[in-house]
């Protein structure tokens, strides 16, 4: 086996670990951002927007990532919107990691208890603020680790994105495979690549959960004590 | 004008009728003990004076406000009339300093460094100074339902509501939470507390209203309503409750 040729192509490995890491940051964030919106207004506004947000999780959790990329990047300009491999990646993760994040919110949602919402009712707190202020933080703690392995997941499908050009890591090593004819070395190291991109992610998510919600273990042990009684 | 003034208010939980025709009034100051069996609708009527229920019919009036399903109505009501829960409910991601500022900095607009007084004064009435910067979680039941009542009294009500805020504890903590009410009632609180303790309505409210059926069945100073009981489910629940 030859590992050099593949080895020696470093920079180019570098490049493409770089972009994605990048674009799940990136997908990361604005997703997160976007599922907060969608639980929110689900919570708030009356039935119709939870019917919305419900048919865009369920279109967005039963259709293939791949297809939703292809239909932004091939679909879209046919109806005048266009943009480059990198944007319809990034749209097209955002809002996939959007809908499975929207679901897992919920889940938090609904396991803050009822009385939670009335203690901030009773003081005088509008619903959008006991939303913000009383159910958001501990909802997040709750499903922080349901959280993290779904960014692991939309990590690992970015590879996806290089069926529209987009130079990640997975592009990239098709492009070495291609130079070199060395597909198993290739792939052996892209494997290996991806397994600690996404230990050291998961690790790291780990770590941030711990720092955003140091009273984690708390709710932990608030749920026993429920249970318990 | 008295401070609360419930009148002919009736409540339905589906085809159950929880109360039927309840009419109260509590004068500025006056501790009034809701006393009854469980399901008597002493609760119902507590959570209705502030509009966590919306009421059938009748009509209640609490510290000016008159009771109205309407969001903003009600939340201007909320910042006259506290109310403390049998199970605390403390927001268990903040600490008790920030528990008690919620409000007053988001609802009252109260700067952070004024809030953060505020807050340090109404933990020393609960004789809670030290724990200002302790999770919930770290406290005793009985320490977490002083914060809770801090935490009410930081929004300056002009009526307080309890209920039934020591049957979650044990009965070697109920002890520090009535002394609070009781200093509370002592410094002129207008306060309606549904309790099991027979023992603190009929020494620190002067009121006592014995609930049966969804209904007023008997009421009066406190002294009278457990010296003298009129109606036979009285002096049966009082003497229940006796031994």
């Amino acid at each position: 086996m030859l590992f050099q040729d593949v080895v020696s192509r470093w920079p180019m490995i570098l490049n493409g670990v770089m972009l994605t890491i990048g674009l799940s940051f990136v997908a990361i964030g604005l997703g997160i951002v976007l599922a907060t919106l969608m639980s929110a207004w689900r919570s708030l506004a009356g039935a119709w927007a939870g019917y919305i947000v419900d048919a865009y999780v369920e279109l967005m959790r039963n259709t293939p990532f791949l297809v939703q990329l292809f239909m932004i990047f091939f679909g879209l300009p046919q109806i005048g919107i266009r943009m480059n491999g990198l944007e319809a990646s990034l749209l097209a993760m955002t809002l996939n990691l959007a809908a499975y994040a929207t679901e897992i919110i919920r889940a938090g949602v609904d396991s803050i208890h009822k009385s939670q919402v009335e203690a901030g009712l009773a003081l005088a707190l509008s619903r959008r603020q006991v939303f913000q202020y009383v159910i958001l933080q501990p909802a997040f703690a709750r499903v922080w680790p349901a959280l993290s392995s779904q960014f692991v997941l939309m990590m690992l499908a970015s590879s996806i994105c290089s069926f529209v050009s987009v130079q990640e890591l997975s592009g990239t090593a098709a492009i070495i495979e291609a130079d070199t004819f060395r597909s198993f070395e290739t792939y052996i190291v892209v494997t290996v690549v991806y397994l600690l991109l996404a230990l050291t992610l998961k690790l790291f998510l780990n770590w941030l959960g711990h720092k955003i919600f140091p009273q984690v273990s708390g709710l932990a042990r608030l749920d026993a004590k429920a249970e318990a009684a | 004008m008295p401070a609360v003034l419930i009148d002919d208010v009736y409540k339905r939980f589906g085809e159950l009728e929880v109360l039927k025709g309840v009419s109260l009034s509590v004068e500025p100051g006056q501790v009034v003990a809701l006393i009854g069996r469980s399901g008597s609708g002493k609760s119902t009527l507590l959570r209705c004076i502030n509009g966590l229920e919306a009421i059938n019919a009748g009509r209640i009036e609490v510290a000016g406000h008159v009771v109205d399903q309407d969001p903003k109505k009600l939340r201007e009501l909320r910042k006259d009339v506290g109310i403390v829960f049998q199970s605390y409910n403390l927001f268990p991601h903040l600490t008790v300093g920030q528990n008690i500022m919620l409000s007053p900095r988001i609802t009252q607009n109260v700067p952070t460094a004024q809030a953060e007084s505020l807050a340090r004064e109404v933990l020393a009435q609960v004789g809670l100074s030290e724990k200002f910067d302790s999770y919930p979680d770290n406290l005793s039941g009985g320490q977490q339902q002083r914060v809770a009542i801090a935490r009410s009294l930081a929004m300056r009500p002009k009526v307080m509501l309890f209920d039934e805020v020591t049957s979650a504890l044990d009965p070697e903590l109920t002890g520090e939470v009535l002394l609070v009410m009781e200093k509370l009632a002592e410094a002129g609180m207008t306060m309606l507390l549904v309790t099991h303790e027979m023992a603190f309505a009929r020494n620190v409210a002067s009121t006592t209203v014995f609930m049966h059926q969804g209904k007023i069945w008997e009421s009066g100073t406190s002294k009278e309503v457990f010296a003298n009981p009129q109606t036979p489910e009285l002096r049966n629940f009082v003497s229940a409750g006796a031994k």
